[in-house]
């Protein structure tokens, strides 16, 4: 069947039509579903992004997990399809020794090495997210003695720790209140689990969502390892209209500032 | 007349049985068969990957790890030498829908109104280019967040969600729409199966003298392009479309169509 250039002409018009409203409608889908950042993955999920790439989305972490943990997104979970997370205040994880839901991944979008120190796994080095306080609605700020979260968790007295301080509302009572160490926590949501209050006043999000960062222009005082840190500063140098003049200058100008 | 469904009876058992399996599996703890058609551990030990979703995943800049490159060589090697595009008509859920739809469609005899089919068959190799395309560019495995074959067979393992509205609306898509829209036009995982299919080792063999052209094959085909030597030449489906699903071979009155294992020297004597 021979065809005519004119149809040709159609047919490749029609082919890079359907191409480019396919891909619109398909890349936007995608892009959407995978934007959401409020998702608690397994313990040695790499970054969100790589995660993402790597997950094969089998579930084999998710039958491996002997607490029910771990769910599967399905659709209508408002979740990146097929992919594993936790719902802490329903089932935290309970950071099992050998990490079964870790090894079992057959493309390492649970990596070993993330949950390992010296080449042993060890599931205090995990990092899910980091756990927060509403220091508003947990009892413990109020005066009442509360430590639940603080004997839920795992790494008591090292992720959570009690401190005392005075209450100055009554004058002559304490506060015993929980502080979370964030170099310590895990993110296993033990804590959010065992939390007494209506909804709990501590909870997991993912680290990266809830951190700051400095920069390397701000140092500790007195501290001889974080100056180190001052080598990887870069000099920023913001040159906008004023800067054309000497700054001396710039200041005695009075034009614009008077009325004439 | 069980001898007439038997293929059907197999393949029905053997896609059921599967899906028990993986269900098991999750539910119950059995080591036989665990994860689900993304990846799986046959035995706790080997594992078994979807060639289609690596490919997608190398294309999106991960890493691929030996475990998933070991299961995809085996799953690759199996359809490549011998299944062809089996997994489509012996494996995979949607198959059950999809042809539901084309039993209904043929018992109300939807295909002698509809005669002319709106789309090309070759629109699935373009969703299969399109698929690489958007993984490469969103960094992310494209098809295996929108796959409705994923949804389904996730689902069954581990709570379906909204995974029913997938399954009606292939159902429906397939009934009103387009006959064997999803399985013959849309799927690039068919599509990708297709490619590697045409060298396997078990094919369909056509015998012409023994054909009556009553057409029954073509009319049950989910495939009918891949029958066109019917009534014409004695030679094999080698079309890598072909589900090796064996419909054709039940339908057929005459003993014109039956597996056979490829016979290499004796095609080439033949062309």
């Amino acid at each position: 069947m021979e065809i005519t250039r004119r149809e040709f002409f159609l047919k490749s018009a029609r082919s890079a039509g359907l191409l480019a409203l396919g891909g619109l409608v398909w890349s936007a889908y995608v892009d959407e579903v995978t934007a959401s950042k409020l998702i608690l993955r397994p313990p040695g999920a790499l970054k969100e992004k790589d995660f993402l790439a790597a997950c094969i989305k089998c579930g084999l972490c998710v039958e491996a997990c002997p607490y029910d943990t771990l769910l599967l997104a399905k659709p209508g979970d408002n979740k990146p399809l097929g992919t594993p997370y936790f719902i802490p205040r329903d089932i935290p994880c309970y950071m099992c020794p050998d990490i079964p839901c870790v090894p079992i991944c057959p493309t390492n979008a649970l990596d070993e090495k993330r949950v390992s120190s010296n080449g042993i796994l060890d599931i205090n080095t995990a990092d899910m997210g980091l756990a927060l306080i509403d220091e508003s609605a947990c009892i413990a700020f109020w005066g009442i003695q509360c430590d639940a979260c603080h004997s839920a968790c795992p790494l008591l007295n090292e992720a959570i720790t009690l401190e005392y301080k005075k209450n100055d509302r009554t004058g002559k009572h304490a506060f015993i209140v929980p502080v979370v160490h964030a170099d310590v926590c895990t993110g296993c949501g033990l804590c959010e689990r065992a939390c007494i209050t209506q909804k709990a006043s501590i909870f997991v999000l993912p680290r990266e969502l809830v951190t700051g960062r400095a920069g390397d222009h701000y140092i500790k005082s007195w501290n001889k390892k974080d100056e180190k840190r001052l080598k990887n500063a870069r000099e920023i140098n913001t040159k906008t209209k004023i800067s054309n003049r000497p700054a001396i200058d710039s200041l005695n100008d009075m034009k614009g500032l008077l009325d004439d | 007349m069980i001898r007439k469904y038997k293929y059907l009876i197999l393949r029905r058992s053997f896609q059921i049985s599967l899906m028990f399996l993986y269900f098991a599996g999750n539910a119950w703890g059995f080591t036989f068969l665990q994860g689900n058609l993304s990846s799986s551990l046959l035995l706790g030990f080997i594992p078994l990957s979807d060639p289609y979703a690596a490919l997608q995943m190398l294309v999106a800049g991960a890493v691929l790890s030996g475990d998933l490159l070991i299961g995809v060589l085996i799953i690759s090697l199996f359809y490549i030498s011998i299944g062809g595009r089996a997994f489509c008509s012996w494996v995979c859920p949607i198959n059950i829908i999809s042809d539901a739809s084309n039993y209904i469609r043929r018992k109300f005899g939807f295909n002698k109104i509809q005669k002319k089919q709106p789309a090309s068959r070759n629109l699935r190799y373009f969703v299969l280019f399109l698929s690489l395309l958007l993984s490469y560019f969103l960094g992310l495995s494209a098809f295996e967040f929108i796959s409705p074959i994923s949804m389904v067979h996730r689902g069954l393992v581990f709570g379906m969600g909204f995974g029913y509205g997938a399954v009606v609306i292939i159902f429906l898509f397939d009934l009103f729409v387009l006959k064997n829209g999803w399985c013959g036009h849309i799927c690039p995982l068919g599509a990708f199966y297709s490619l590697g299919a045409r060298f396997s080792l078990i094919k369909v063999t056509h015998d012409a003298q023994k054909c009556t052209a009553c057409m029954d094959c073509k009319d049950v085909c989910p495939e009918s392009q891949v029958l066109f030597m019917i009534n014409k030449e004695s030679i094999p489906v080698l079309s890598g479309e072909c589900t090796s699903c064996a419909r054709c071979i039940e339908v057929c009155n005459d003993d014109a169509l039956n597996f056979t294992i490829r016979n290499f020297k004796g095609e080439k004597n033949e062309t």
